[in-house]
């Protein structure tokens, strides 16, 4: 049974269709990259999962258990879901080593020293021990979008949400960052990565989805994708990218 | 051709020379001998206000130095606006002979600048001179009236110790009002169509005390709450009767400062907390609030001046504060000098804190400009 079963979902907004009828399975272990133009639906789509959004209709499960719908506890559902945001969305008012032991502390009831020493370990992973103490504004963005995703690895999810964590980033901030997700695709962890870096998914991703208008236009492994696209769409939003150099 | 978004003409050199035969020097000739002028006769005026001032005042019995000082350096910060508005004219005169482009609109420049400088002076002596006259007119009616320095002094001591009160209300209250107001706050921001009930209530009392003048809602429970018969709400001082009825009025302002705080908060810190697990309320306590509480205190400060101002009100129930307690003296003597010395009680205790604001309110914007 595949980890996250996405089954005809449709997300509206008063009258405009971002996500419409929109069906994927994700296997464990698995790494997906979403591609395509701003606005076909790879964020909300991302949001749909851990709930930040409602869906209008369709249905997700995970591990065959369905978690759309009323009566479901949010809260429990998002500890075992991690997601990274473009943004960063680090807490300005805590320090790198507050901002990823709240969750551990207040949510799961890990002690102080326990969630410290843990945070160490993982910050150690990203040379960035140094800057423990210090707020986020003092860091560069690739910095803390690295904090973000020890923030979300410190409640040990079984899937973790990636949307778009470079494109905020400056060009030479990105590798520091993807290095990262690099580690836990070869780690297992299933992954599902809304991204404009081709060069990336190509390398990294098990399957690559290149969404239009909501749905799913094409998918397969990254070197049908990119190499050779059977969709119209597909083409042309890869042609665009290549006269850009972004490809 | 057509292919291109703007065709650059080719005429370079023309557009070059238009350029070049534009270049002037501005020398502010008219504003610097405007400023002259003005400042010369300001000179004099103040000159001649301050030799009269002082006369009068020495004939008052006041101590020649005391009498004679501040004309004497009104007088002489005059004259040397004088001479900056006269060097500000030299400047624009050197610039009209000046050959050199680039040393004649430096002098220019420099010549605007000083009259400008002079212009704002000159315009700040004749305010206070004005000022000055009007103390002393009407055989200092004015000053008598208000500034009538021995009763200022004998009646300090009682006015002094009145103003304990005042800080007593203010105080107490303010840490009141702090608590009750995010409680209210917080009640404004509950979720989803539970929240409802309360929510509503929560802008009744709001839109109910804001409406409400602080002075009715003193009277009204100052003499009100006494009628009732209640047990222990009936006969409690007036002075915490002030203190309760300055939290429900502060209580309802301070909450929307409180909301404005909360809901300033970007969704995208929200996002984080709840996608982390963690639940509303942890959301609130861990990462809404603190960050609300930062970006209000300028504006939670300046309501706290204003509550220590307000805190005059409650002579209308009958409180001895330092308002009542003036008014008293203030009715004994005829004369309103002892009201003055609350008015500087007051402005000595805001003053500093006003301050305090506007520093923050600088650094916020500092901070905002800087990215932060």
């Amino acid at each position: 049974m595949a980890l996250v079963e996405i089954d005809h979902v449709t997300k509206r907004y008063d009258h405009l269709e971002v996500i419409s009828d929109f069906s994927l399975d994700i296997e464990e272990h698995e790494v997906i990259c979403l591609i395509g133009p701003s606005g076909c639906g790879k964020s909300t789509l991302l949001r749909c999962v851990n709930r930040l959004e409602e869906i209008s209709s369709g249905e997700i499960r995970i591990h065959g258990d369905r978690i759309t719908g009323p009566g479901v506890d949010l809260d429990r559902l998002r500890r075992d879901i991690g997601i990274v945001f473009q943004g960063y969305n680090l807490f300005p008012h805590m320090t790198v080593l507050e901002n990823t032991i709240l969750a551990p502390t207040k949510v799961l009831g890990m002690s102080r020293r326990e969630a410290e020493e843990k945070a160490m370990a993982f910050l150690e992973r990203i040379a960035l021990t140094h800057k423990a103490n210090d707020y986020p504004d003092r860091l560069s963005g690739g910095q803390q979008q690295r904090v973000a995703i020890v923030r979300a690895l410190m409640m040990e999810p079984m899937l973790l949400l990636l949307d778009e964590i470079t494109s905020a980033l400056d060009p030479e901030l990105v590798s520091e960052v993807l290095d990262i997700v690099r580690d836990l695709a070869a780690g297992g962890m299933t992954m599902i990565l809304a991204t404009h870096e081709m060069g990336f998914a190509r390398e990294v991703a098990d399957r690559i989805c290149f969404l239009q208008a909501g749905k799913v236009y094409e998918q397969g492994p990254p070197a049908d994708i990119l190499g050779n696209p059977q969709g119209e769409r597909t083409q042309a939003f890869l042609r665009s990218l290549r006269k850009a150099g972004r490809l | 051709m057509t292919d291109h978004i703007i065709l650059v003409s080719q005429d370079e050199a023309g557009r070059a020379a238009e350029w070049r035969a534009r270049r002037s020097t501005k020398t502010y000739r008219g504003r610097a001998s405007f400023t002259l002028m003005l400042s010369a006769l300001t000179c004099l005026v103040v000159a001649a206000s301050a030799q009269h001032i002082g006369s009068y005042a020495v004939s008052q019995g006041v101590s020649p130095v005391a009498a004679s000082l501040p004309g004497m350096i009104a007088a002489l910060v005059a004259a040397l606006v004088l001479v900056m508005a006269a060097s500000a004219f030299l400047k624009s005169l050197a610039a009209g002979r000046q050959e050199d482009v680039h040393t004649a609109r430096l002098l220019g420049d420099e010549a605007s600048t000083r009259s400008w400088k002079a212009l704002a002076w000159t315009g700040a002596l004749l305010i206070v001179t004005a000022g000055a006259w009007f103390m002393v007119v009407n055989d200092a009616a004015v000053s008598r009236t208000f500034f009538d320095l021995v009763l200022i002094r004998d009646s300090a001591g009682k006015v002094l110790r009145a103003f304990g009160t005042n800080i007593l209300i203010f105080s107490v209250s303010a840490v009141l009002i702090l608590v009750w107001a995010l409680v209210i706050a917080l009640a404004r921001t509950l979720p989803g169509a539970a929240g409802r009930p309360l929510r509503v209530l929560a802008i009744a009392y709001g839109d109910l005390f804001r409406g409400l003048p602080a002075i009715i809602t003193i009277y009204l429970i100052g003499f009100g709450l006494p009628l009732t018969n209640l047990p222990f709400l009936s006969d409690l001082s007036s002075t915490s009767y002030a203190i309760i009825a300055l939290t429900l009025t502060y209580g309802a302002y301070t909450s929307e400062i409180y909301r404005a705080g909360i809901e300033g908060v970007h969704h995208s810190q929200v996002a984080a907390a709840r996608s982390l697990g963690l639940s509303h309320v942890k959301t609130m306590r861990y990462v809404v609030v603190p960050l609300a509480v930062r970006n209000i205190i300028p504006p939670l400060m300046n309501n706290c001046i204003s509550l220590q101002k307000d805190t005059a009100l409650v002579a209308i129930i009958g409180a001895i504060d330092a308002f009542n307690q003036a008014k008293i003296i203030a009715a004994n003597n005829f004369n309103l000098s002892a009201v003055t010395t609350v008015a500087i009680l007051f402005i000595a205790v805001t003053i500093p804190q006003a301050r305090i604001v506007d520093k923050l309110s600088e650094r916020d914007r500092r901070r905002m400009r800087a990215g932060g």
